[in-house]
């Protein structure tokens, strides 16, 4: 009963996302102000529905209700509360309804916070990000209905994925829509503005805070992932060049093009054409994620199983999205107008040279993306592209983007002299140089790449402190939004540093190993103890035991495990790890060499610097969110309150 | 700068920059494709192909076996027509199994045996790869086309 009440309150739901989506763009177009405000009301009402229907959904996993399709999917008897409760969301059905529900609260979010702004764009904004969620609610009740019932029910489910059962997958999809949801606002906004054929002079200071707050959420979301993928799929990579993750990369990059293209149409107001441009391209490239992770049409850890009406769906909604917003560019944006002019050494140059190499980065990750895709669907050839070719081409577009990075923060608005640039950075190319050239040496090895990537981590991160000294001496306030961004940049630094030493000096051993056995890896010893069985919850584990010494010191007790799960029989690599400042090490068990023997095929990871990967990664987010505070967007509303 | 010079600036910087990252790419993507071929048509290849390639096919029943003292392990990968013998330096993922799809990417050494450096399993129980369907279903296509010959 409370079952079929959830999938009513979808209904409902989708009702008002019609209503909202036409009442108050219909007033907005007619100059009608109780139309236009009912826009706030019905994003309030749908989003308690769509939190209802969630509820309902949580509470049938809690309470083992095995008569929904869904549930019996996803959950079993033995699953610990934690995991049934993230179990919502660990499947196709389950996490486009968080999906929704995130866009929803993304709605309420303009709804409270953007009283401020004048009715009509208010309304607009609203109405546009009611057609969004009509097409992604329309698209889970017609092809993703996560209250579909099974009859007769099973005495238990099938359990939840054994790779999701674990912590990091518990805040990676939230943390990940949040990010790539939240780009629909700024959407919505671009979109209003364009069907009110004029922008604000305010219009790029309306989005910002948006558009920071979404980038900050989608670099949290694919660094957790990142993170789980690192420990969880048991083979020690972070980032593997996988369709799905160029489907979250693609609108991180075009998403920092867009906060950075959004300051300058906000100081200056120039840019404006080219950041509504990005608005929309970046919300349609997270449709366009949508529709590679969940149509199937390619092979990867994230794939939901397959269903071609799924995948028209998104592609029909990815086509609406892109021929209605770019014919409306079309047409409205030559109106907007361009910004005052700018010197080839200035602020704008700078960001324009950012926008320009984010956005190629961006394309080199959507051909090699696509073109498998594309050849496959022509009945060319079926091929794949590795991970060579990403970092072969995306190296040299991101190291320029380091090398401004240290500049661009320094310059003038409209016109920097150049001399005077150089006596402010004269000397931290130096010390960046002679570090950077050392810094590898630290790690015993020498290259030309390594050492070129650590000359431009230090050159960021010694520009930060330098400015930051710099207004601190001469007695200058450091607002929230500088802040955020010098704390965002050195996480940059911090980040690629943290790439470097990874790829040029991790070790990885896969070797054969008995119980008594020992082993040197870059200066651990690991001692291979013993082979035990550990009964978990819901799986059967072999467990090794590593002691692992340095220099003659006892270090820890790692303790990597081969689980078997007992509903689906599905084994699972959990590596075991001992992390630390400057290097992480990293355990886990292969297969056995026979079923006889004891050896096993062990593998032995040393990666240096990968807490500061994680560091940078959250360096960046904390940035983010820190920028968003100033005061330069409360004043806007407390003035006109 | 007048806003002619700026516009013209910024053409310039665009193309400059894609001309850029279009030859990368051309080049990068002329070394880094795995073309997907079937353990049929490797057999019916006539000569050794220098490029990376993605097999795609079923672990042989009772072929799985480790080499020597390390932790190289061969196995066969079929179609259902043809096999071919395949060989792996590491471990095995997780859901690597005879009987159940496969997907091998690396390089035919002259003797015939495909060198992988990458093994994909399936992810889960209910999924099979899509290139290991493929080439079951290349495989049968070519069967039934035989045999449609020689009535």
């Amino acid at each position: 009963m409370l079952v079929e009440l959830g999938h009513f309150a979808l209904v409902l739901a989708l009702v008002l996302i019609l209503l909202q989506g036409s009442l108050p763009v219909i007033g907005a177009l007619r100059g009608r102000d109780s139309w236009m405000a009912m826009a706030g009301p019905l994003v309030w009402l749908q989003f308690a529905l769509l939190l209802l229907a969630w509820l309902v959904l949580e509470w049938a996993f809690v309470s083992h209700d095995f008569s929904v399709l869904y549930v019996a999917m996803h959950s079993s008897l033995d699953l610990p509360l934690q995991y049934r409760i993230s179990a919502a969301w660990g499947g196709h059905e389950g996490s486009m309804l968080l999906w929704v529900l995130t866009l929803s609260a993304w709605s309420v979010a303009v709804a409270r916070f953007g009283r401020h702004l004048p009715l009509p764009f208010f309304a607009l904004s609203l109405g546009v990000m009611g057609w969004v969620s009509a097409g992604l609610l329309g698209f889970t009740l017609f092809t993703s209905n996560p209250f579909e019932r099974l009859l007769p029910a099973p005495l238990d489910g099938s359990d939840l994925n054994p790779l999701l059962q674990d912590p990091g997958m518990i805040f990676h999809p939230p943390l990940l829509y949040m990010g790539y949801v939240g780009f629909a606002v700024t959407f919505a906004f671009a979109i209003a503005a364009l069907i009110q054929g004029r922008l604000a002079p305010e219009w790029a200071r309306w989005c910002r805070p948006w558009a920071v707050t979404s980038w900050a959420f989608l670099t949290l979301g694919i660094a957790l992932g990142s993170w789980w993928a690192y420990y969880e799929l048991g083979w020690g990579g972070w980032w593997f060049w996988d369709p799905v993750e160029n489907a979250s990369l693609m609108p991180w990059l075009t998403g920092t093009a867009l906060i950075h293209s959004l300051s300058v149409s906000d100081k200056r107001g120039g840019f404006r054409i080219w950041t509504l441009m990005l608005a929309i391209i970046t919300f349609a490239l997270t449709i366009l994620g949508a529709f590679l992770v969940r149509s199937g049409v390619i092979t990867s850890v994230h794939a939901f199983a397959t269903d071609p009406s799924r995948g028209s769906f998104i592609l029909a909604l990815l086509a609406i999205t892109l021929i209605g917003s770019l014919a409306l560019y079309a047409w409205r944006a030559p109106k907007v107008g361009l910004g005052p002019s700018f010197a080839p050494l200035s602020r704008e140059s700078m960001l324009l040279v950012n926008n320009v190499l984010l956005v190629v980065a961006c394309a080199t990750v959507l051909l090699g993306t696509l073109y498998p895709l594309a050849l496959d669907v022509l009945g060319m050839a079926k091929l794949s592209v590795g991970p060579p070719y990403f970092e072969l081409v995306f190296t040299p577009i991101m190291l320029p983007l380091l090398l401004l990075m240290g500049i661009g923060p320094m310059l003038r608005w409209g016109k920097h002299e150049g001399a005077m640039l150089w006596r402010s950075v004269w000397w931290m190319a130096l010390v960046a140089v002679v570090l950077g050239l050392l810094w590898p040496l630290s790690m015993g090895g020498w290259g030309w790449l390594r050492a070129l990537t650590l000359v431009l981590a230090a050159w960021i991160i010694l520009s930060v402190a330098s400015d930051i000294i710099s207004r601190l001496r001469r007695g200058l306030s450091l607002p929230a939004a500088r802040l955020g961004m010098h704390l965002a940049h050195l996480g940059v630094g911090v980040f690629v540093a943290a790439v470097a030493m990874v790829m040029s000096f991790e070790i990885e051993q896969d070797l054969r190993m008995a119980p008594g056995q020992s082993v040197e890896v870059a200066g651990y010893q690991f001692h291979f103890n013993a082979l035990r069985r550990v009964d978990g919850p819901n799986y059967i584990a072999q467990q090794g035991s590593f002691m692992v010494t340095h220099n003659g010191r006892t270090l820890t007790e790692l303790l990597p495990e081969k689980r078997i799960y007992d509903q689906s029989e599905m084994p699972m690599t959990q590596a075991a790890l001992h992390r630390g400042l400057m290097r992480d090490l990293y355990v886990s068990l292969g297969e056995p060499l026979s079923l006889d023997s004891d050896e096993w095929i062990v593998r032995i990871y040393y990666k240096p610097y990968m807490t500061w990967m994680w560091a940078g990664c959250l360096l960046m987010a904390l940035g983010g969110l820190i920028a968003i505070a100033d005061r330069r967007y409360r004043r806007r509303r407390e003035a006109l309150a | 700068m007048k806003k002619s010079h700026r516009r013209l600036l910024f053409v310039l910087v665009l193309l400059g920059a894609t001309a850029g990252a279009v030859a990368l790419v051309t080049a990068a993507l002329q070394d880094n494709l795995a073309f997907f071929i079937t353990p049929s048509e490797i057999l019916a290849l006539e000569e050794l192909p220098e490029r990376n390639l993605r097999i795609g096919g079923v672990v042989e029943e009772g072929s799985v076996q480790r080499i020597g003292e390390g932790i190289t392990v061969a196995f066969r990968v079929t179609d259902g027509a043809a096999s071919v013998d395949v060989q792996y330096e590491g471990i095995l993922p997780d859901l690597f199994r005879e009987g159940q799809g496969v997907v091998a990417q690396g390089r035919l050494s002259a003797e015939g045996t495909f060198q992988a450096n990458t093994v994909l399993a399936k992810h889960d129980e209910t999924y099979m790869a899509p290139e290991a369907a493929e080439a079951m279903a290349r495989a049968k296509q070519q069967v039934q086309e035989a045999q449609q010959g020689d009535y």
